[in-house]
C-alpha cells in the first residue's frame, strides 16, 4: 500500500525528469554537441548524487510550510501538484513544480486546519521572485567576461569548440547535481514526515537514511523520466525556444545551476552563517524560470532590445496562478480522498505539539545568534548565545 | 573525449595544410608567371604541373574536411560559414592554376614594356592571395587581428586594379594589333582576378568573424 501512495511522488519526479532536465542538456543534445546517451547517463547519475547528498535542505523548508504528516496526505498533495503541472502545461499556461507543490501544501493546511508559517511563506515567495533575477545578473557577468576573455585567448576555433563540449558536460553534471539536489524536494518533499522507510547502515562505511532512500526514489524516477520522455523535450529546447551560440548556451546553463545551488546547498548555508553572514535560504525554484532569466541576461548583456515584457508577465503570473490552482486542487482532492476514499490525509497534532511548533517558528527567525535547546518535558532555556541550531 | 580532443587536433592540422596548399599555389603562380615572361619554358611548365598536383591535392583535402565537420558535427554555429570559407578558398586556388593553364595554352605575345608591370600585378594579386589566408588563419585562432588582414587584402586589390588598368592603357595606346591588345588584356584581367577573388572570401570572412561574437 505504501508503495502505491509514493506513485504521486513518483509520477511527479517523472515529469520532473523528462520535462525539467531538458533546460540543462537541451541546447547541448539540440544541437547535437553533446550526444543524447551521454547527457542522459550524466544527468541520471547527478540528480541521484544530488538529491541524496544534498536533497534535504529546501525539503526542510517545504516541511515548515507545512508538515504533511500522514502518507494518504502526502499522495493527495503530490497528485494535486502533478495534475496542475499537466494541466496547466496542456492549457500552455507557465507551471514550475516548485510552485505547484507549494500551493498544494498551502491547499493541505486549510484543509487540515493546521497554520501557514507565513514568514516561510514569504521566504519561499521572495525566493521565486529572486530566482530569475539572480539568474539574469550571474548570465549577464558571466557571458560578459567570457565575451572579453574569448577573443583574447587565442585558442583554436576547433578547440573552443571542444571546450564548449567538456564545459557543457561538467556544468550540466552541475546542473543535475543542483537540479537533484534543489527540486527533489517538489518531489518527494511532502512524504518526509510520513517517511514510511528506515536508516540503513552499510557496515561501517555510510548510513542511507530513511530520508536519503526517499530521495533516492525520487531521483530514480526523475531519472526514468530523463530516459524515457526527455528526449523530445530536449530537442525542443535546444532548436525552437532559443537559438543560443553553444557559449550563451553554457553560460545559460551555468548561471541556472549556480542559481539552483545556492538555494538547495546547506554546506554553503553553514559556511555563511559561519562568517557571520547573512544565509541564502533554502527554498526550491524553478529550473525554467532560472533559465528564462539567464537568457534575459544575455540579451541584455549584448544590448539588446528584445526582452519580450510579455514573457516576463506571463512568468510573474505563474507565482500566483499555480499555487492558487494547486492549492483548490489539493483541498478538493483531500475532501475526496478522506470523505469518499475514507483515507485518513492527517494524523492529530496534540495541543503541546502545535505549541511547540509555534515556539520553533519564532526560534528560527533568531537562530543566526542565540542557540535554544528543546526538551518536550522542559520549558525553553537559552544556553549560549553565539552557536547555532544545527 | 580524449578522442575527439586527438580527432580535433588531427583536423586542426588539416586546415592548416589546407591553407598552406593555397598559399603554395600562389607561389608557384607567381614563380610561372616569371618564367614565362622570361620565356623559360621548362621551368614554366614544371610549375604547371605542380600547381596543378596542388590544386588536385588541396580539393581533396577540402572535401575531407568538410566531410569530418559534418560527420562528426563539429562547430554546429560556425560549421556553414568554415565550409563557406574553404570553398572560396578553392576558387582562388582554381584561379592560379586555371590562369597559368591559360599562359600555357594560349601563350600570349606580352609587350616588353609591359612585361614588368605584369610582375608587379602577379606579385599584387599573390599578396592578396597570401594575406587573405593569413585572414583565414586569424578566423580560426585570432579573431581580433581578422580586420587587419582583410584591410590589407582590400589594399592589394584597389592596387592590382591600378596596374591593370595601367596595362591596359599602355597596350592599347601602342603599335600592335587588336588581337594582340584584347589578349594582353585579357591575360592582365585574369591576373587581376585573383586579386578579387581573395577579396570576395575576405568579405565573407568579414561576416563570419562578426556572426561568431554576436
Amino acid at each position: 500500500m505504501i508503495w502505491f501512495y509514493l506513485l504521486s511522488g513518483i509520477f511527479l519526479g517523472w515529469s520532473l525528469g523528462a520535462n525539467d532536465t531538458a533546460n540543462i542538456f537541451g541546447t547541448a543534445v539540440g544541437t547535437r554537441m553533446i550526444r543524447f546517451r551521454t547527457a542522459a547517463i550524466v544527468t541520471a547519475v547527478f540528480v541521484v548524487l544530488g538529491a541524496v547528498i544534498s536533497g534535504e535542505g529546501a525539503s526542510h523548508t517545504l516541511g515548515k510550510l507545512g508538515a504533511v504528516n500522514a502518507i494518504a496526505g502526502s499522495f493527495t498533495v503530490a497528485l494535486a501538484a502533478a495534475v496542475t503541472v499537466a494541466w496547466m502545461t496542456k492549457l500552455k499556461l507557465p507551471v514550475s513544480t516548485s510552485q505547484a507543490i507549494v500551493g498544494a501544501i498551502i491547499g493541505w493546511n486549510f484543509f487540515t486546519g493546521s497554520p501557514t508559517d507565513i514568514n516561510t511563506l514569504i521566504k519561499i515567495v521572495t525566493t521565486w521572485v529572486l530566482c530569475p533575477l539572480l539568474a539574469a545578473a550571474f548570465a549577464f557577468v558571466i557571458y560578459k567576461i567570457t565575451m572579453a576573455a574569448l577573443p583574447r585567448s587565442r585558442v583554436h576555433l576547433l578547440k573552443q569548440d571542444y571546450y564548449n563540449r567538456v564545459g557543457l558536460l561538467l556544468v550540466g553534471a552541475f546542473g543535475a547535481y543542483s537540479l537533484g539536489a534543489n527540486n527533489i524536494a517538489n518531489v518527494m518533499g511532502v512524504f518526509v514526515p510520513a517517511n514510511p522507510f528506515t536508516d540503513i547502515s552499510f557496515s561501517t562505511l555510510f548510513t542511507l537514511s530513511g530520508t536519503q532512500q526517499l530521495f533516492l526514489l525520487g531521483a530514480i524516477a526523475i531519472s526514468v523520466g530523463v530516459f524515457t520522455y526527455s528526449y523530445r523535450v530536449m530537442l525542443t529546447v535546444g532548436n525552437d525556444l532559443f537559438k543560443l551560440t553553444p557559449v550563451a548556451a553554457l553560460v545559460v546553463v551555468l548561471s541556472q545551476s549556480i542559481v539552483l545551488f545556492l538555494f538547495a546547498s546547506k554546506g554553503l548555508e553553514t559556511w555563511l552563517a559561519s562568517l557571520g553572514l547573512p544565509t541564502i535560504p533554502l527554498v526550491p525554484v524553478s529550473s525554467s524560470q532560472a533559465v528564462i532569466g539567464a537568457i534575459v541576461g544575455i540579451v541584455l548583456a549584448k544590448r539588446g532590445r528584445g526582452v519580450n515584457m510579455k514573457v516576463l508577465g506571463k512568468i510573474s503570473s505563474g507565482w500566483i496562478t499555480t499555487p492558487v490552482i494547486a492549492a483548490v486542487i489539493s483541498f478538493i482532492a483531500l475532501y475526496f480522498a478522506q470523505n469518499v476514499f475514507e483515507q485518513k490525509v492527517v494524523e492529530p497534532i496534540n495541543e503541546t505539539r502545535i505549541e511547540i511548533q509555534h515556539q520553533n517558528t519564532q526560534i528560527d527567525t533568531l537562530k543566526n545568534s542565540i542557540i535554544y535547546e528543546f526538551d518536550l518535558n522542559e520549558d525553553i532555556n537559552i544556553k549560549d548565545s553565539t552557536k547555532m541550531i544545527p | 573525449m580524449a578522442v575527439l580532443f586527438k580527432k580535433i587536433k588531427n583536423l586542426e592540422a588539416q586546415i592548416d595544410n589546407y591553407l598552406d596548399m593555397v598559399v603554395k599555389g600562389g607561389f608557384l603562380f607567381k614563380q610561372g608567371i616569371k618564367y614565362f615572361l622570361e620565356e623559360q619554358t621548362e621551368e614554366f611548365e614544371s610549375r604547371l604541373v605542380n600547381i596543378d598536383t596542388t590544386e588536385s591535392d588541396a580539393d581533396n583535402l577540402r572535401r575531407r574536411i568538410e566531410r569530418r565537420l559534418y560527420t562528426e558535427t563539429l562547430i554546429p554555429e560556425s560549421r556553414g560559414d568554415v565550409l563557406g570559407i574553404l570553398e572560396s578558398c578553392d576558387k582562388v586556388l582554381n584561379k592560379t592554376a586555371e590562369t597559368l593553364h591559360q599562359f600555357s595554352v594560349e601563350l600570349p605575345f606580352i609587350l616588353p614594356e609591359v612585361k614588368n608591370y605584369y610582375l608587379e600585378l602577379t606579385d599584387i594579386s599573390v599578396l592578396a592571395l597570401e594575406e587573405m589566408v593569413a585572414a583565414v588563419r586569424s578566423y580560426f585562432t585570432d579573431i581580433n587581428h581578422v580586420r587587419d588582414h582583410i584591410n590589407k587584402v582590400q589594399l592589394y586589390e584597389s592596387e592590382s586594379d591600378k596596374i591593370a588598368e595601367k596595362i591596359k592603357r599602355i597596350v592599347f595606346r601602342s603599335n600592335i594589333h587588336l588581337s594582340q591588345k584584347i589578349h594582353m588584356r585579357y591575360f592582365a584581367l585574369h591576373i587581376e582576378s585573383i586579386a578579387d577573388e581573395a577579396e570576395d572570401v575576405c568579405d565573407r570572412l568579414s561576416i563570419a568573424a562578426v556572426k561568431r561574437f554576436i
